[in-house]
């Protein structure tokens, strides 16, 4: 077994009570695709097993693969794009099969180079729509630094009232000598560190929801993180920033329980110092929704040594992808693989991935 | 945020918890009658900052809690069938019936839609003329309203396709039903202040002369809940037993009168079972007779139902106030968000899912995940 399966089957003992794995379910549920314990479980128990032990750590949105003749170590990662709509303020599905996968590699320290593109395209899809996306995604690669390199094309049978479309990006970088990220350096005494505001994109995507259309200035916060990331680094070499994650699905609050569980560390943050912005605030308080858990698509967690949190933070401020940082929380002795919000008047409660998606309640 | 920071100022809270510590003599027992407040009390953690005489017992007010598991499994049976669209709100999706819940009727390929609007539900039908299309219409005076108007408007449409299962619930009976068991330890109840919104207070001046206990309508933000606290607290202390509103940014004396024109037009009281309690007398609402032909459970024969509560549950306790939801054997080991035994443990607004979620550092080793 590798280093990383240890990490994870220790965390598991303590994280996985039941011996009978995904017995709940016959079927795939929506809430399998949610980013919260549903995913984590069929990852856990269907994909891994299966696929045998050599697979990195799973919790990783990227892979960091050493090559073969010692030239170097390449971080790798895919991932599919559906939202509905697929166009929607400040960007479209176009712009997060960009940048999505640009920010995955971004966060093992890496400096993301070329992606490919595989779009599976329903019938009836409008071909303005498809080249409105392509545009976007053209102008995303440029703003991103990548080269859009090869691709793959198919069409399936319309479902529902068609017209839709996925959109499965991979892509690798290069990670810099010397660069170590991941949970596995968390240390007591760290410093969590969050980019800006959290919220946006999920709320602007949930203002245009058939049924719920709510009026509002939200847009999709989409960016590529690479040029944040690097300044990071630079200004903190030799290890003092121990991980990154970018906070897209499950949001800002299961970022940090998956970096807690993954380091076996407690995480405790300050609820109040998590900025919110007013919009997103109000949407979240009509639906029944925690902000923590909605996800965002240019937004990362830091988690820095204690000496270079200073410096770490006046660097995310002079970059545009981080003007609005702040420092949140930190990791602490107690509590390992939990993660505790002090929440604003003053008590304490322990922060939990969501179970599925989230869903909005009734009154 | 204009009416949202203001009531979550640390500063003033810590303000009301030092007037409620001046103001405590002996030991409480207060009950927040709706899971919104149970939700707010237990994320924020306004009850580890309560001197240790005033004690919260959380009550039955979660409508996804209360609703029968036959209510569910007739649900679950109306949305399997292939000429039905099911529409119902986010938060019922995953309640277990007997054997399943309406995700898993989803993705066996039951059209069952999440609708933010019951008023979608009824735009579903006319765009879907061909399809019997079904609302979940459940809650308590909260929704009523929005959910009475599905029939309003369906009828105004002429729409024959469309049906409302029915499974609303109200909270003076369920109040009267708690403070009427020899067991009760409640002391003094905080209403559910958006009930109160739609019906106002008059329905709650018998039970206090009745019971002689405090009554005060309280909202759901930390500095709400608290202040609801402080007054029922002072009530208690002075030997008054009042109703009293403590949300009146929100709540009006006489309520919204056009949202109670509405609800006496479509819906008549009945008596109705309350998952995990016991059926309550009049203590719910079924659509009245003019209404009648949009019964769901009339439209659709749903028979052979073989109801199952599971045995170990203990969610009546629960949500009697009889237990905390960390006092029940179940609670974390065989009985989690992700494989629940009852409604209490799905609900975001169920006292045992808040437990859970939030509390998980102060109960044994076993609970946490």
């Amino acid at each position: 077994m590798t280093r990383e399966t240890e990490v994870v089957t220790s965390v598991a003992s303590g994280a996985w009570s039941c011996p009978l794995p995904l017995r709940d379910h016959e079927r795939i549920v929506t809430g399998h695709g949610g980013g919260g314990r549903l995913s984590q479980e069929l990852i856990e128990h269907l994909f891994r097993p299966a696929f045998g032990g050599d697979v990195d750590d799973p919790s990783h949105d990227a892979a960091v693969l050493s090559l073969p003749t010692g030239g170097g170590r390449l971080a790798f990662s895919t991932d599919s794009y559906v939202v509905t709509p697929v166009i929607f303020p400040g960007g479209s599905i176009g712009d997060l099969a960009v940048n999505g996968t640009v920010n995955d590699i971004a966060m093992t320290g890496a400096v993301p180079l070329v992606l490919s593109t595989a779009f599976v395209l329903e019938e009836g899809l409008e071909l303005a729509t498809l080249g409105r996306i392509a545009e976007d995604m053209g102008r995303a690669a440029i703003a991103a630094e990548v080269q859009l390199v090869t691709g793959d094309t198919k069409v399936v049978e319309a479902r529902d009232r068609g017209g839709g479309l996925t959109i499965t990006t991979a892509g690798f970088g290069v990670v810099p000598e010397g660069v170590e990220l991941g949970p596995r350096c968390v240390r007591p005494g760290d410093q969590v560190l969050l980019s800006g505001p959290i919220g946006q994109h999920g709320m602007a995507i949930m203002s245009l929801r058939e049924g719920l259309e709510f009026e509002t200035e939200l847009r999709t916060d989409s960016a590529p993180l690479t040029g944040l990331v690097q300044t990071m680094l630079a200004t903190a070499p030799g290890g003092g920033v121990r991980a990154l994650r970018d906070a897209t699905r499950g949001g800002f609050a299961a970022v940090l329980c998956e970096l807690a569980e993954a380091g076996d560390a407690g995480i405790e943050y300050v609820e109040r110092d998590v900025p919110v912005p007013g919009d997103v605030a109000a949407a979240c308080g009509f639906l029944g929704l925690d902000p923590t858990h909605v996800a965002n698509e240019g937004k990362l967690v830091a988690v820095v040594a204690p000496e270079v949190a200073d410096e770490v933070l006046a660097a995310m401020r002079s970059h545009p992808h981080g003007r609005e940082a702040v420092r949140v929380g930190e990791v602490v002795e107690d509590h390992r693989g939990i993660v505790v919000a002090r929440t604003g008047i003053g008590a304490r409660r322990v922060v939990d991935l969501p179970l599925g998606e989230q869903l909005p309640r009734i009154c | 945020m204009k009416y949202l920071d203001e009531f979550n100022d640390p500063e003033l809270a810590r303000q009301q918890f030092e007037d409620i510590e001046r103001i405590v003599t002996r030991p409480w027992a207060l009950m927040e009658v709706c899971g919104g407040q149970t939700h707010s009390i237990v994320r924020n953690g306004i009850d580890q900052l309560l001197p240790e005489q005033v004690r919260l017992i959380h009550g039955p007010g979660c409508p996804v809690c209360v609703t029968p598991l036959e209510t569910i499994d007739k649900a679950l049976a109306i949305a399997a069938r292939d000429d039905t669209i099911f529409c119902s709100f986010g938060d019922m999706l995953r309640v277990p019936g007997s054997h399943h819940d309406l995700f898993q009727i989803r993705s066996n390929g039951g059209d069952v839609r999440v609708v933010y609007s019951p008023l979608d539900a009824v735009r579903i039908a006319a765009d879907n003329p061909d399809k019997e299309v079904v609302f979940f219409g459940i809650g308590f005076e909260t929704t009523a309203p929005a959910n009475a108007m599905t029939v309003v408007e369906a009828e105004r449409r002429g729409l024959t396709n469309f049906s409302m299962l029915v499974s609303h619930v109200l909270v003076p009976p369920a109040i009267a039903a708690i403070a009427s068991s020899p067991d009760t330890q409640v002391n003094a109840y905080l209403a559910a202040g958006h009930v109160n919104v739609v019906m106002g207070t008059a329905e709650y001046e018998p039970l206090v002369e009745r019971f002689r206990v405090p009554i005060v309508v309280t909202g759901f933000e930390p500095l709400d809940v608290l202040e609801g606290i402080r007054r029922a607290l002072l009530q208690l202390e002075e030997g008054r037993a009042e109703v009293e509103n403590a949300y009146p940014r929100a709540v009006q004396a006489g309520g919204n009168p056009a949202a109670q024109a509405v609800l006496a037009d479509v819906f008549e009281v009945c008596d109705r079972p309350w998952r995990g309690i016991g059926v309550i007398p009049a203590s719910g609402w079924r659509l009245s007779p003019r209404y009648g032909r949009f019964d769901a459970e009339r439209r659709f024969e749903v028979q052979d139902l073989h109801v199952e509560e599971s045995p170990s549950c203990r969610s009546g306790e629960v949500l009697q106030g009889l237990i905390k939801p960390n006092e029940c054997e179940q609670f974390g080991t065989t009985c989690t968000p992700r494989k629940p035994l009852g409604a209490t443990m799905v609900s975001s607004e169920g006292a045992c899912a808040a437990y859970y979620q939030y509390r998980r550092l102060d109960v044994p080793e076993k609970v946490r995940t």
